[in-house]
């Protein structure tokens, strides 16, 4: 795209939602049931993008019961590291019960136990975000697939004012849509590590909202990896309940469950280990039923020939970044309102300290976030356009990647960002096991590439959304690990090997923000946690 | 990555250049799409799925298959039926039940939790890393 150039698709909506996963889908629903016009544009094809759309969605899905209600907040609060806030644990508990009932009136087929009761706790994502495309275009919503946002546009009082990117399946042309109010639901940042289904979520959307003054909080809480066969991506570990882990000469590793089976693991990898395993402690009698609870954990050890049953496999910890991890935009009220007005955040995009603190939210925790925040900040969305102003002429506010301040080219180019960033980002000796040292050394190398790519650059058609993303990935590295420096404990999963216990004075959470100047400051929760 | 897109079954419907999320295919000058951008391929089977043909083929690996694997072995592919078999396994097309009725994920959430997969003992874990964490209530 030539940033300057008159655009060829030009929209006008009360309501703009960026991303088409989840949460993108519940705010445009919710946009559209308060009266707005709205438009939704995906970076690729509403149904398939996203983290949910080609795994399998656990759902915190617990019915209105206080004790049961209870107990689920009770349990999170107990890992959380005291960063979340009840309340706000209360109303996602609410707000998806609702809204996941209704999906089940929309027609979602769900299992029905033994006992002849559905159950609701989890969805198949292809099937889930198949009928909430339907629902979104029923819904008089105007989806815009293959049309990724590369900037916002702003009013002249800093308000966001719609936004700007590339048709890229129609000769790669600039789009723009005007609106009262935009909805972020762009997900997490992966840095295309090649996690399942998670190389879209490249983060364009914090540094959109960044450019404009946005927030950040708990990015230090961005190191989730989780395992997958070593030759393949496929990261799904529920199954692994069931698995034995071996070395390279087939001794069985004491390595504890499931969950504390992860950092010494991690440790072997990291030293250039191998690590096995295999799925023996499974009974006979539950094989089918997990094949149909998740079939795309076997389905890729199927077509390598691999019965994980009797056979072990290789595996390997593939990085999830801000996906499973937590951090992301502050949201500053019930509405998930950033701090730019106008602009709203909803899914993987926000920070889930709210209700997840300080651990992985995993399937579970983050997909009732993004059923739920998406749908206040949809409502919220139309009701902020409806009393706004339209914009005469809003200002285009990408910078970095976009529109150089030097002369374009003459620094790396955007393949050779993205790889100098993963090498900063993806190792687990630099990124699972952090140190001081080791995240300043780190920062150094993100600091001088964010100088590059700031005043250099740039790129055309399909290569506009490389150089981009490859700018939103320099700027996400640099808050995780500004965050990291600033969090001196360990806390949850962020893990610093120099400083291996919490700080009870650290029991707050960590704002970040910035662009080419980076800060960092303390927010006090608002509410003791058990 | 996606490694196959059969002549013999492709319908020419281009599904496939619309749903993939990496937009890794290009429409075809004969109506096949073509995999023009394999290396942005994130091996996420959802092309598999949508396929109405079973034409597609996408190969469990993370990198592009090395010349010579059976993973671009056409006629092999089609032989044992692994062609199009995610759109099977999630119980998509004409006649199936969709996977979702068959989902047991329930069962494993609940042993989890009974197992303990997640308690104050657990705080320098990284939580529920599987997507799983809550007790399931007996009825939901």
């Amino acid at each position: 795209m030539s940033p300057s150039a008159a655009p060829h698709l030009v929209r006008d909506a009360d309501v703009l939602v960026l991303g088409g996963g989840p949460a993108g889908a519940w705010a445009a629903i919710a946009a559209a049931e308060a009266g707005a016009v709205v438009v939704l544009a995906d970076k690729g094809y509403c149904g398939t993008s996203g983290s949910a759309a080609s795994g399998g969605n656990n759902l915190w899905y617990v019915p209105p019961d206080l004790a049961l209600r209870e107990d689920a907040m009770a349990r999170r609060e107990a890992i959380a590291g005291g960063l979340t806030e009840r309340r706000w644990m209360a109303r996602v508990l609410d707000e998806t019960y609702r809204q996941i009932n209704r999906l089940a009136g929309w027609g979602y087929p769900f299992p029905v136990d033994d006992a002849g009761v559905e159950r609701r706790s989890s969805l198949q994502g292809p099937e889930y975000m198949r009928r909430m495309r339907r629902r979104v275009h029923r819904s008089g919503v105007l989806i815009l697939d293959h049309h990724p946002a590369l900037e916002l546009l702003a009013d002249a009082d800093g308000a966001v004012a719609g936004a700007a990117g590339i048709r890229r399946q129609q000769g790669g042309g600039r789009w723009e849509a005007r609106a009262r109010a935009v909805v972020l639901a762009t997900g997490g940042c992966a840095f295309l590590s090649g996690a399942f289904g998670l190389n879209v979520d490249t983060g364009d959307g914090h540094l959109m909202a960044a450019e404009l003054g946005a927030e950040l909080s708990g990015m230090e809480f961005s190191n989730a990896y989780a395992l997958s066969p070593a030759y393949g991506s496929h990261t799904k570990g529920l199954m692994m309940q069931f698995a034995s882990y071996y070395d390279e000469d087939g001794d069985r590793l004491d390595v504890g469950d499931m969950t504390a089976a992860r950092r010494p693991i991690a440790r072997m990898l990291a030293d250039g280990r191998q690590v096995f395993a295999r799925l023996d402690k499974a009974p006979p009698g539950l094989r089918e039923a997990m094949r149909q609870a998740q079939p795309n954990y076997f389905l890729p050890l199927d077509k390598a020939g691999i019965d994980p049953f009797a056979q072990s496999y290789p595996v390997r910890l593939v990085f999830e970044g801000t996906v499973r991890g937590t951090g992301g935009l502050r949201v500053t009220g019930d509405d998930c309102a950033t701090t730019v007005p106008g602009l709203y955040a909803a899914g993987d995009v926000a920070t889930r300290e709210l209700i997840t603190g300080s651990v992985s939210g995993g399937g579970s925790h983050n997909g009732a976030w993004a059923v739920s925040s998406g749908t206040w900040a949809g409502a919220a969305a139309a009701a902020f356009a409806a009393r706004q102003r339209r914009a005469d002429r809003p200002r285009a506010a990408g910078r970095a990647g976009l529109r150089p301040y030097g002369p374009a080219g003459g620094g790396p180019d955007a393949a050779e960002v993205v790889g100098a960033v993963q090498e900063e980002i993806l190792p687990l000796g630099r990124n699972y096991f952090r140190s001081s040292e080791g995240l300043r050394r780190s920062l150094g190398a993100l600091d001088g590439l964010w100088t590059s790519v700031a005043a250099h650059l740039t790129g055309e058609g399909r290569e506009a959304l490389r150089a981009r993303q490859a700018a939103a990935m320099v700027a996400h590295g640099r808050w995780m690990y500004r965050a990291a420096l600033a969090r001196e404990e360990s806390r949850g999963m962020h893990q610093r090997v120099d400083r291996p216990a919490a700080d009870p004075r650290l029991a707050h959470r960590v704002r970040v923000g910035g662009l080419d100047e980076i800060w960092t400051a303390a927010e006090e929760t608002r509410e003791v946690t058990a | 990555m996606i490694e196959i897109v059969s002549r013999d079954r492709c319908v020419r419907c281009d599904i496939c250049v619309k749903v993939c999320p990496m937009d890794v295919f290009e429409p075809g000058t004969d109506g096949v799409p073509v995999i023009a951008r394999q290396p942005d391929c994130q091996t996420c089977f959802m092309c598999e799925a949508h396929c109405p043909a079973d034409a597609l083929f996408v190969a469990p690996l993370a990198g592009p298959a090395p010349a010579g694997s059976p993973y671009t072995d056409e006629a092999a592919l089609v032989a044992s039926g692994a062609m199009g078999r995610y759109r099977h396994v999630i119980g998509w097309g004409r006649g199936r039940t969709p996977g979702s009725r068959l989902d047991k994920n329930f069962v494993f959430t609940a042993r989890l939790a009974a197992s303990g997969g997640e308690g104050p003992s657990r705080t320098d874990a990284s939580g529920d890393d599987a997507g799983v964490s809550e007790r399931q209530p007996e009825a939901s």
